[in-house]
């Protein structure tokens, strides 16, 4: 049984098909990334998933469970933690009080939830911004406490929106390190939406999954999925 | 820390003989109300100022506080004093239900929901005469603090203050306080990261209700008369969440300053215009939005400390 499971996913805004009849499944430990061009619906299928959304149709099951119709905060202690594409920090708060936020929700006790959080500010290499208000964090450091807060949950499985766009590339690659050892150090799986199909991205992921206009057109390994023909007019146009 | 704690003896001791220091019944009178509202500011604190949900309708919980208190008392031979623990358990049911319908709203309409709610407590108190007189209000008969003494109503108000003080302390402090913050600064964030916002709205409004009607309940006892006028206004509502903003919203010491330089300075220009207090009000609310944009309390830290939260890395 895979650890997560997507199935015949349907969204409709209105008369638009945002997301129609997705299936695709996330094994323990897997990294997959989901990409597509700007509109294509990755942003919904997040929302779907961590219970931002209804669906109009399809099912969601993580872990044997069923997620439907679950509020967002139930989706996330049964361990889906996950990013916002237009990061959202808790604004007044520290970099450090925003991951002990985090931590508090999935810790039995308070120094439990103090020992955590100081886990993840090593782990994401925060320590020295750590009484820096969120608010006034440049853009690059707030994806990343956007990630820090998220991990601070403990998640078996993370969505990941957009955690590339708007960084410069060395903050990319500290991005992308970072995710890899999401999977090679804590075995936390990672669903990651693209916008923007760059060569490191590709290095990242165990699959791909490609969106158009909310339909999957190809899904694959990086390599395989990079000579697709479909995919490289949906990128490039006729 | 030093410091600290030496400030801590000397306002406790000055907390403890206040009364003795203070002879007038007038006096003794200022530093009860100043107690009443420091107790005031501070329960609404814990729901506007952590939580983020800016009610301009804690009258209501006052009011019922003060009329479960005054209605028991003038309908039974029960010590009036019962009404303390009657209060907020009449509260409680209300601030549920009130949160449910009111907490689907966000921002000003959730301000706006909650001053609608306190004006149909106002026009219930005033319109269900058999229960509580109607305009005519309902009056107590003094009995167990017999006479005019102010003193012992000082201790009790002292202990309301400082307990409810020392709450706010302890909730900035835990989960509880930071889950709060969290749903201030941005539910959607605090719902991804597991946290029940409705659940947590409610606690605070909870909290914050009971003690308000706790307070409500000291006033009818202290004042032996309660009637729409006086402990249903909307005017009390925008007071209590002056006191906080002026203090400093979200901080424990803010809504104890705010109570102390508002009441006192209401009193001191009192004796020379009428209806001071409003004018007072205006023009400090100005003057700290003016010069400190987070209440004295942040204008004390920045004087103390230079705006430590700055990125430093
Ligand atoms: N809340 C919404 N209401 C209406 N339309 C929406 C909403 N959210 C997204 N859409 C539409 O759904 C489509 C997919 O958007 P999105 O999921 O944000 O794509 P992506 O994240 O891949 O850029 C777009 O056409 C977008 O305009
Ligand atoms: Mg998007």
């Amino acid at each position: 049984m895979p650890l997560f499971e997507v199935k015949d996913l349907t969204k409709r805004f209105g008369g638009l098909v945002a997301v129609e009849s997705l299936t695709f499944q996330v094994e323990e430990g897997e990294t997959v990334s989901i990409i597509g061009p700007n509109g294509a619906g990755k942003t919904t299928v997040f929302n779907l998933v961590a219970g931002f959304h209804q669906p109009t149709r399809g099912e969601v099951v993580f872990r044997g469970q069923n997620l439907i119709g679950k509020k967002p905060h139930q989706i996330a202690l049964a361990g889906i933690g996950r990013t916002f594409q237009l990061v959202k920090p808790l604004r007044g708060l520290t970099v450090f009080e925003n991951i002990l936020v985090g931590a508090f929700a999935g810790a039995t006790s308070d120094a439990e939830a103090r020992e955590i959080a100081e886990d993840i500010l090593a782990f994401t290499s925060l320590d020295s911004l750590r009484d820096a208000v969120a608010d006034k964090l440049p853009i690059g450091l707030r994806k990343r406490l956007e990630l820090a807060r998220s991990l601070a949950t403990r998640p078996k499985l993370i969505l990941l929106d957009e955690v590339m766009s708007g960084l410069n590339p060395s903050e990319s690659k500290e991005a992308v390190e970072l995710i890899k050892r999401l999977r090679d150090d804590r075995g936390i799986s990672a669903v990651a939406g693209v916008e923007h199909v760059m060569q490191v991205v590709m290095s990242i992921s165990d699959r791909v999954i490609v969106l158009n206009h909310g339909r999957k057109i190809a899904e694959g390994r990086p390599e395989e999925v990079a000579k697709n023909r479909e995919v490289i007019t949906a990128y490039l146009g006729e | 820390m030093n410091k600290k704690r030496l400030l801590f003896i000397i306002l406790s001791i000055f907390l403890l003989t206040a009364p003795y220091l203070f002879e007038t019944r007038y006096s003794q009178h200022v530093l009860i109300l100043v107690l009443l509202y420091v107790t005031l500011g501070s329960a609404w604190n814990i729901l506007g100022g952590f939580a983020g949900q800016l009610s301009v309708g804690h009258a209501a919980f006052f009011g019922i506080g003060a009329y479960s208190a005054a209605i028991l008392a003038s309908k039974t031979s029960l010590s009036p004093w019962l009404g303390l623990a009657l209060g907020p358990v009449v509260a409680l049911p209300v601030a549920l239900i009130v949160g449910r319908i009111c907490f689907r709203l966000r921002g000003p309409y959730f301000t706006l929901a909650t001053i609608a709610v306190s004006e149909v407590v106002r026009l219930v108190a005033l319109n269900w005469r058999d229960l509580t007189g109607g305009a005519v209000g309902v009056v107590i008969r003094p009995s167990v603090f017999s006479g005019t003494d102010k003193v012992p109503y000082y201790y009790v108000i002292l202990v309301m203050a400082v307990g409810t003080v020392a709450l706010c302390q302890w909730i900035s402090r835990r989960k509880l306080g930071y889950f709060l913050m969290a749903v201030r600064e941005d539910e959607e964030t605090a719902e991804s990261i597991g946290i029940d916002t409705t659940r947590y709205k409610l606690i605070a409004l909870s909290l914050s209700a009971a003690i308000t009607a706790l307070a409500g309940a000291f006033y009818a006892n202290y004042f032996l008369f309660v009637d729409p006028t006086v402990v249903l206004p909307l005017a009390l509502s925008v007071e209590i969440v002056l006191i906080a903003i002026i203090g400093g919203l979200g901080t424990v010491p803010g809504p104890v300053l705010g109570a102390v330089l508002l009441k006192l300075s209401s009193e001191v220009f009192r004796n020379y215009f009428e209806q001071a207090n409003l004018l007072i009000y205006g023009a400090l609310l100005i003057l700290v939005i003016l010069f400190m944009p987070d209440g004295l309390m942040g204008g004390f830290k920045k004087f103390l400390t230079g705006d430590k939260r700055r990125v430093t890395g």
